[in-house]
């Protein structure tokens, strides 16, 4: 099985957020990048298993700016073969999804994971466009990747539940907490990091069309009101008459 | 011109998200000065009812979408779109929209936005907002191509009832094979299912193991909320997985959050800040949890959630 992992770059939640040029622009000063948590923790870690079970191999691709290849080497020493960054700011999910469409067109992968939404923007759209655009079934929200030969059995999150799906190779699937546990690279890993292929390419051309033209600040919250822990009643009050939730 | 929500119905039943989409999609139309359509895919009883809505008009692609294949909905919403002159598509941001606002979007080469929070303004543009870095700014995109999908967050626009009952018109599609078969479905019958909920009771490792969670489902039952719980009681599996919010796990945004023997981390809160009212029981009075809260009670856990289900239990009994 050739499995391809789809990795991308995210400010750690810890981040404060911040806005410069008239809020139009994210404040990437003094940010602390980590790998998005469901491509880290769950596709890639997933990805492996299934190579070390059955046999393949697994890359892991990402769109983005030279500062990438931090994240692209964690990758390698989680245990990935393999990675291509292709060359290119990532502007919208609609560019993103066509770079990766484009590579992985011409690389026949069985398998093609990714997270089921990047932490910043929360977009959970480059896995089913890069699914429309290989014309491959696409299943979101995987909580659980089995594969017998060709068939994957996978069961996805649904409101209130699970459903559970069959489906051929090849497919596109995107990962959700449940697929697999967190591995910590070590240090034989980072060391031989360092020497597997990271291989670079040039963008194709893509015209995007959704921008972000300002960001905001959430309004602010008023102060907490402290209600006695004896008086329960009033809170029932307060909840039925003031923030009138019930 | 016209815009086109799609109203899933999974096993034949319009669900809540449906009647907001179309809720939704009604105020799109009327910013844009244009019609509502409505679609359903595959059997949905009673889909006329969509018109109450604001659906001008609705829909029914029956034949070959009785189970979710996003490659099949995406080409039956596609061409429902073209069909209809749609140049707005409309979707529920939850686990129908998330496997296929992108699909659609490409095969319409639309500018697509998920998880939207407002309706677009159109004064200079086609602007609307989102969420972003959990909650923790929100973000106006401009959508520039001329066709746009849209995917609407889930507890943001209440279903609104503007109009009457409409007929249902099938229209015809042409789907690909279906190549994802669905084994099985399983729901917990009864509750309300987390993304959905209106108001939800959760809690963490301050209850101190599952025997304890007995008061939590009690006041959850009083007053018909979801569960929830923070990701360590989930890890640790004092609580199912699904009911785990935050970062991690789902994101939720309520109308009523009641957070117990929980600190805030802002793991934690990523997942909980949009929920409209906040209230938080800590016996810690510098638990972090408290500056995001509404309502705060400090005090034992194990004395203050009786207590609130004495006084719940009487405004509930004044109620009827
Ligand atoms: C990358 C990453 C992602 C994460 N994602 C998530 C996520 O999605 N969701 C999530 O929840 N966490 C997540 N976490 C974990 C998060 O950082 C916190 O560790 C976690 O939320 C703490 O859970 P808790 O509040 O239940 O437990 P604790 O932090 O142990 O807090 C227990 C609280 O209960 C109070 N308490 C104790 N006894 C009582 C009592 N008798 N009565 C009343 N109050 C009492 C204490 O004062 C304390 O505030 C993530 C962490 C990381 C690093
Ligand atoms: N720049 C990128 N490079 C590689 N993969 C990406 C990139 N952006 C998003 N992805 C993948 O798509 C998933 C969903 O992202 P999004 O649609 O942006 O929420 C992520 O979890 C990644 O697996």
């Amino acid at each position: 099985m050739k499995f391809l992992v789809c990795i991308s770059k995210t400010p750690d939640t810890t981040t404060k957020i911040g806005f410069v040029e008239g809020n139009t622009r994210f404040d990437t000063d003094k940010v602390q990048y980590i790998m998005n948590p469901y491509d880290e923790w769950y596709a890639l870690v997933r990805a492996m298993e299934l190579k070390e079970s059955g046999g393949g191999s697994v890359t892991v691709v990402n769109v983005g700016p030279a500062s990438n290849d931090a994240i692209i080497r964690k990758a390698l020493a989680i245990g990935a073969d393999d990675a291509v960054r292709i060359n290119a700011d990532d502007s919208d999910s609609f560019f993103v999804a066509s770079q990766i469409a484009a590579y992985a067109k011409d690389n026949a992968f069985d398998v093609i994971l990714a997270g089921k939404e990047t932490i910043d923007y929360n977009g959970s759209e480059v896995p089913s466009m890069i699914a429309e655009l290989l014309d491959m079934p696409f299943v979101s929200y995987a909580s659980s990747l089995e594969m017998a030969g060709n068939e994957a059995t996978i069961a996805r999150d649904i409101e209130g539940g699970k459903e559970v799906v069959a489906v051929q190779t090849p497919f596109v699937v995107s990962a959700a907490k449940g697929m697999a546990e967190q591995r910590i690279p070590n240090m034989r890993g980072i060391m031989m990091a360092k020497k597997k292929p990271l291989q670079v390419i040039e963008p194709v051309g893509v015209t995007t069309s959704t921008k972000i033209s300002s960001y905001a600040l959430p309004p602010a919250k008023s102060d907490v009101r402290m209600v006695d822990p004896e008086n329960m009643d009033e809170l029932v009050q307060l909840l039925h008459n003031e923030a009138k939730v019930i | 011109m016209s815009v086109l929500v799609f109203a899933e119905s999974p096993g034949g039943k319009l669900k809540k998200s449906a009647f907001e989409a179309v809720t939704y999609g009604k105020k799109v139309a009327d910013a844009l000065g244009t019609d509502l359509v409505a679609l359903t895919c595959g059997p949905a009883e009673n889909a006329g009812v969509l018109g109450k809505y604001g659906a001008a008009k609705v829909l029914n692609a029956a034949d070959g979408l009785s189970s979710f294949d996003s490659q099949c909905f995406a080409a039956a919403i596609a061409q429902a779109a073209e069909q209809s002159g749609a140049n707005v598509v409309v979707l529920s941001h939850n686990s129908y929209g998330k496997s296929l606002a992108g699909r659609v979007a490409v095969k319409l080469s639309a500018s697509c936005v998920s998880g939207v929070t407002s309706v677009p303004s159109t004064d200079g543009g086609f602007m609307v907002k989102k969420n972003v870095f959990s909650g923790k700014a929100v973000a106006e995109y401009d959508l520039q191509a001329s066709n746009k999908v849209l995917s609407v967050m889930p507890n943001t626009f209440p279903p609104e009832e503007t109009g009457a009952e409409v007929a249902v018109e099938t229209i015809s599609v042409n789907l690909p094979a279906a190549r994802i078969t669905v084994k099985e479905v399983k729901t917990v019958e009864g509750s309300v299912p987390l993304p959905e909920a209106e108001l939800v009771v959760s809690a963490g490792r301050g209850l101190k193991g599952p025997e304890n969670w007995g008061m939590v489902e009690e006041l959850a039952g009083l007053i018909g909320a979801a569960t929830a719980c923070s990701r360590p009681v989930a890890d640790v599996g004092w609580r199912p997985h699904h009911e785990h919010v935050g970062q991690t796990g789902v994101a939720i945004r309520p109308n009523l959050y009641i957070a117990i023997g929980i600190s805030g981390a802002i793991q934690h809160l990523a997942g909980v800040n949009s929920s409209k009212t906040i209230v938080v029981i800590n016996k810690d009075p510098e638990a972090p949890f408290f500056k995001a809260a509404d309502y705060g009670i400090v005090g034992d856990a194990f004395d203050v959630v009786p207590r609130l289900i004495e006084s719940m239990k009487t405004f509930k009994a004044g109620q009827n």
